[in-house]
């Protein structure tokens, strides 16, 4: 099959970036969307030009390195897919397809399609872990979870961090990502000890990076490769506001 | 020099706490004086990091990717061993010790393998305590399956997504000493030279990735968690930046390299598509135990299976060869993956594959099916099933699993001590980037338990006996010795960015993988090898003058951090096939066709191989120089490795 590309190219930071048109011919469809971006990136290397930056590595939808928007869409068409996941099966034959890096204020586009996302460790940093050192800690079946809490706490663990919820986000909220894990420690006894606190440390550091507000319009979930649900985000507005109640109190 | 592993004296369940007693410690307030680096924040690395930052060490952490919660450990699925023996089955500490030992081919250390069964059941514990979301029972404590190679059920797992989960957990706590100040976190950073002062690690240099900055750090000891070397063969289940620089460099710098032709393949991997595959997929091992490996038993079949003129369910159930249960009725299915990866190779060798290269053989779930419904299945492997489906298309529900083996893991990696100290002092090597623990034959579940206690429980208590024993000063950054490597890296870069060849790094990469996968995969032997040697040989002679990188130094360019990380695949190539050449016994991974049983079983020869092999750099001109560390087995008497 043959594809028409259009693709962001920028060469750094500051500089202005602007859309440039390839072609790729001779796609077997059952490669990946990525494989195909490889074949042109050998192409251009081979004519002396040079090859597009993209983000990529474990291909198989699970590291969250990867991330473009595909003709409007966060990773592209199918729904609970990364990037590297796609396959050209997925597209037609002579399709125009855009390809963007994700766009927000927290997200500076660093190289062509490649964006720096280290806004998403910082938000980690203000809170998303217990506090628990190595050694000295209880049995592990000493802690008994139902498993209904523990496979849900496992439903909003299993974010990548890729950053799609915040670029597919009119608001470039970083809401679903934080909320994921604030619900997940919040659901769990060991999260307990510092729940007070979590939800409005990590949310202040989400605000101070230059993230928008959340105003509901769920675009993050569609968009969200683990199909993460947003009532992690309503269970953070209540942690938040519970931590608002402790220290107006305490 | 000769090899001195440290072993401490003792029986087998008194070694780690003698030595622990006689290991030197530095005082609680003189931990800050010291500041360790460490290379990686997959599980060892993060451990690692986190639990020296905790004990008040400064520590500085890098990595490639942009965020350290992107290591390749992410990755792994299955799950991690732990002799809890929750489910009252029998396991033990030497159960699961005596299974590692087996399982690995009796080519590891007995002390070392040992002390990793005893650290097991403190990982679970630390990751529970984390909140790594473990999958559960209903009565709401920890659930446990069995996997390949074991017959008791040790292995803790979340849900077909272990890795990632205990990886966020180690994440979690590194993010916590960052925060704290105690952690100096540099993704997006590749090391690409170490820094030795009177022959002590002192120091690392680096490239930061985004603006070619290159820069000397320095540090009282450095520990390297850099990973596994697979992507040699070009296609691996590893991620594509997973790479063998971070431990070559430093092979260069005088650490040994030890066994470096174990290396693992897997048996259940998505089939290769065509030439553009980039990477393999790998399906968990954990479908074994509900899936049926067999092949149509005519190659007329085969045939007609390939060009899909017959589809799987026209072949009816007389004409189907489920051959690793014709072959190992005791464990079926179930065999560890060295036995498991020949067998799929041998049925497709014979004519006898399917898929489109005829290089695939059927995982099936139909029985399983229809014996625990579609729900069950689903409540298992759910995600499994759907990462296959979403990579190759076909349904499993209703079609079986197209699988063939892909290189997975790499047993080999730097020569340790019991201290996890290379041979070069202060700098240390943990996880997959060692070569500790696994032998000639890793089993499932052990490598995620053998980074996190490196990181967590050993090389705390080890890393303080070397630092106890050095002063408190700064190390010198002004010291001639940074500006000398400072210097080699860029050199190396400009003759990378300067070369006028026609190739690009990946058309290098994948001819070395085709040799390597031809000729030091699956199966070896003498004549293959030697060849591979040749070819190993020319291709690293032409590389500089064929390999063609564009772009600039100063801003990304992964061409150049490609082409870098190629040259060294390499020359660590060059010694894969030697070791592999040197070692006419079969064992493990590591087949030699020239030694095997009547049966076609491979065959050890414990009489003049029992040695791990490790490698030194005696210069460019010079060839490596291999050493023998003799292997001494005090405890368990070697047998033949048998699962008919
Ligand atoms: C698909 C897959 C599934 C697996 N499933 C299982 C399983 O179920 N159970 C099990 O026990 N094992 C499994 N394994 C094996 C296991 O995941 C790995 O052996 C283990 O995670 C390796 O951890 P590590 O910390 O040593 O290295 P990695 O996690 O690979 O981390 C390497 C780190 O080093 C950094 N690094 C590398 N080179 C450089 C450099 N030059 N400069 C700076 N930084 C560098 C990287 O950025 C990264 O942070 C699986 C492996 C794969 C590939
Ligand atoms: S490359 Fe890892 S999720 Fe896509």
């Amino acid at each position: 099959m043959k594809v028409t590309l259009n693709i962001w190219r920028q060469k750094n930071v500051s500089s202005k970036g602007r859309f440039e048109t390839y072609e790729v011919d001779n796609i077997d469809e059952h490669i990946s969307f990525l494989e195909m971006l490889d074949m042109l990136n050998e192409r251009l290397l081979k004519n002396d030009q040079e090859p597009i930056s993209f983000s990529h590595d474990c291909r198989e939808g699970i590291c969250g390195a990867c991330g473009l928007f595909i003709n409007g869409r966060a990773h592209g068409p199918m729904r609970g897919v990364t990037t590297c996941q796609l396959h050209m099966r997925m597209f037609n034959d002579n399709d125009v397809i855009t390809i963007e890096p994700w766009r927000a204020k927290a997200f500076p586009v660093i190289k062509d399609l490649t964006v720096d996302r280290t806004a998403l460790d910082k938000i980690m940093q203000g809170g998303g872990y217990v506090s628990v050192n190595t050694g000295g800690v209880p049995d592990a079946n000493s802690v008994i979870i139902p498993k209904l809490i523990a496979d849900e706490a496992f439903n909003s663990a299993v974010c990548i961090g890729c950053g799609a919820c915040v670029a597919t986000c009119k608001n470039a909220s970083a809401s679903l990502f934080t909320a994921a894990k604030v619900s997940q420690l919040a659901l769990l006894p060991q999260g307990y000890p510092e729940r007070k606190y979590r939800a409005r440390n990590m949310i202040d550091v989400m605000d101070g990076l230059g993230f928008g507000n959340c105003s509901n319009t769920y675009a993050c979930e569609v968009d969200c490769p683990k199909e993460i649900s947003v009532l992690n985000i309503a269970r953070m507005n209540r942690e938040y506001l519970k931590s608002i109640f402790v220290s107006l109190y305490s | 020099m000769k090899l001195d592993a440290k072993i401490p004296k003792g029986s087998l369940g008194e070694k780690w706490d003698n030595h622990k007693f006689n290991l030197k410690l530095v005082n609680p307030a003189n931990k800050r004086k010291f500041d360790i680096i460490v290379i990686g924040t997959g599980l060892a690395g993060a451990s690692a990091a986190d639990s020296l930052a905790e004990l008040g060490y400064n520590v500085k952490v890098f990595c490639f990717q942009d965020s350290a919660r992107r290591a390749h450990s992410i990755a792994a699925q299955g799950g991690i061993n732990a002799a809890k023996n929750y489910q009252n089955d029998g396991d033990s500490v030497y159960r699961l010790f005596y299974d590692t030992i087996k399982g690995g081919d009796y080519r590891a250390r007995e002390a070392n393998v040992y002390r990793l069964a005893q650290l097991s059941s403190n990982i679970i514990d630390q990751c529970v305590a984390q909140g790594v979301p473990f999958t559960r029972e209903y009565g709401g404590l920890l659930d446990n399956r069995s996997f390949g190679g074991a017959q008791v059920s040790r292995t803790f797992y979340a849900k077909g997504q272990t890795g990632q989960q205990l990886l966020l957990g180690t994440y979690g706590a590194l993010c916590r000493q960052i925060e704290l100040g105690k952690i100096s976190y540099n993704p997006y950073h590749e090391i690409l030279e170490y820094v030795l002062i009177d022959g002590h690690a002192k120091g690392v240099v680096t490239r930061n990735l985004l603006t070619g900055e290159i820069k000397s750090h320095a540090a009282h000891a450095v520990i390297i968690a850099s990973g596994g070397y697979s992507n040699v063969f070009y296609l691996s289940t590893n991620a594509m930046g997973s790479n063998a620089t971070a431990a070559w460099r430093a092979y260069k710098k005088g650490a040994y390299f030890a066994n470096p032709c174990f290396t693992q393949i897997h048996p259940t991997c998505i089939p290769q598509a065509g030439e553009a595959q980039s990477k393999l997929t790998l399906m968990s091992e954990s479908l074994r135990n509900d899936g049926r490996v067999w092949a149509p038993k005519s190659k007329e079949n085969a045939e007609k299976l390939r060009k899909e003129e017959l589809k799987p369910k026209d072949i009816p159930e007389d004409d189907r060869d489920y051959f690793l249960e014709r072959k190992y009725p005791a464990f079926g299915n179930l065999v560890p993956r060295d036995i498991a990866s020949r067998a799929v190779k041998e049925v497709c060798d014979e004519g006898r594959g399917i898929a489109a290269t005829g290089l695939g053989v059927y995982l099936d779930f139909s029985d399983a099916i229809s014996r625990l419904g579609t729900v069950a299945i689903e409540g298992r492997y759910g995600n499994l099933f759907q990462m296959y489906e979403k990579i190759s298309g076909e349904d499993p529900y209703k079609t079986p699993m197209k699988i063939y083996p892909a290189v997975h893991y790499t047993m080999g990696g730097l020569w340790v001590d019991y201290n996890l100290m290379t041979t070069v002092p202060g700098l240390y090597a943990l996880g997959e980037a060692n070569f500790s623990d696994h032998g000639a034959n890793r089993l499932g579940a052990s490598a995620l338990m053998q980074g996190l206690a490196d990181g967590y429980f050993v090389i705390p208590y080890t890393i303080g006996d070397y630092l106890a024993g050095l002063g408190f000063n700064k190390v010198d950054i002004n010291n001639p010795a940074f500006a000398e490597a400072e210097k080699n890296v860029k050199d190396k870069i400009e003759k990378l960015i300067s070369a006028k060849g026609q190739r690009t790094p990946d058309e290098i990469h994948r001819e070395l993988g085709k040799i390597m996968w031809e000729k030091v995969g699956m199966s070896r032997n003498e004549a293959g090898l030697k060849e591979a040697v040749e070819e190993i040989r020319r291709l690293k002679e032409s590389f500089w003058k064929d390999i063609k990188v564009i772009g600039e130094k100063d801003n990304i360019n992964e061409t150049l951090e490609k082409a870098g990380r190629v040259i060294d695949f390499i020359e660590l190539a060059e010694i894969m096939a030697i070791d592999a050449l040197e070692r006419p016994e079969s064992c493990g991974c590591h087949f030699r066709l020239e030694s095997q049983t009547e049966e076609g079983e491979a065959k050890r020869n414990d009489n003049d191989f029992t040695y791990v092999s490790a490698f030194s750099y005696e210069g460019e001109e010079n060839e490596p120089k291999m050493h023998k560390e003799e292997l001494k087995f005090e405890f368990v008497e070697l047998t033949q490795r048998s699962y008919k």
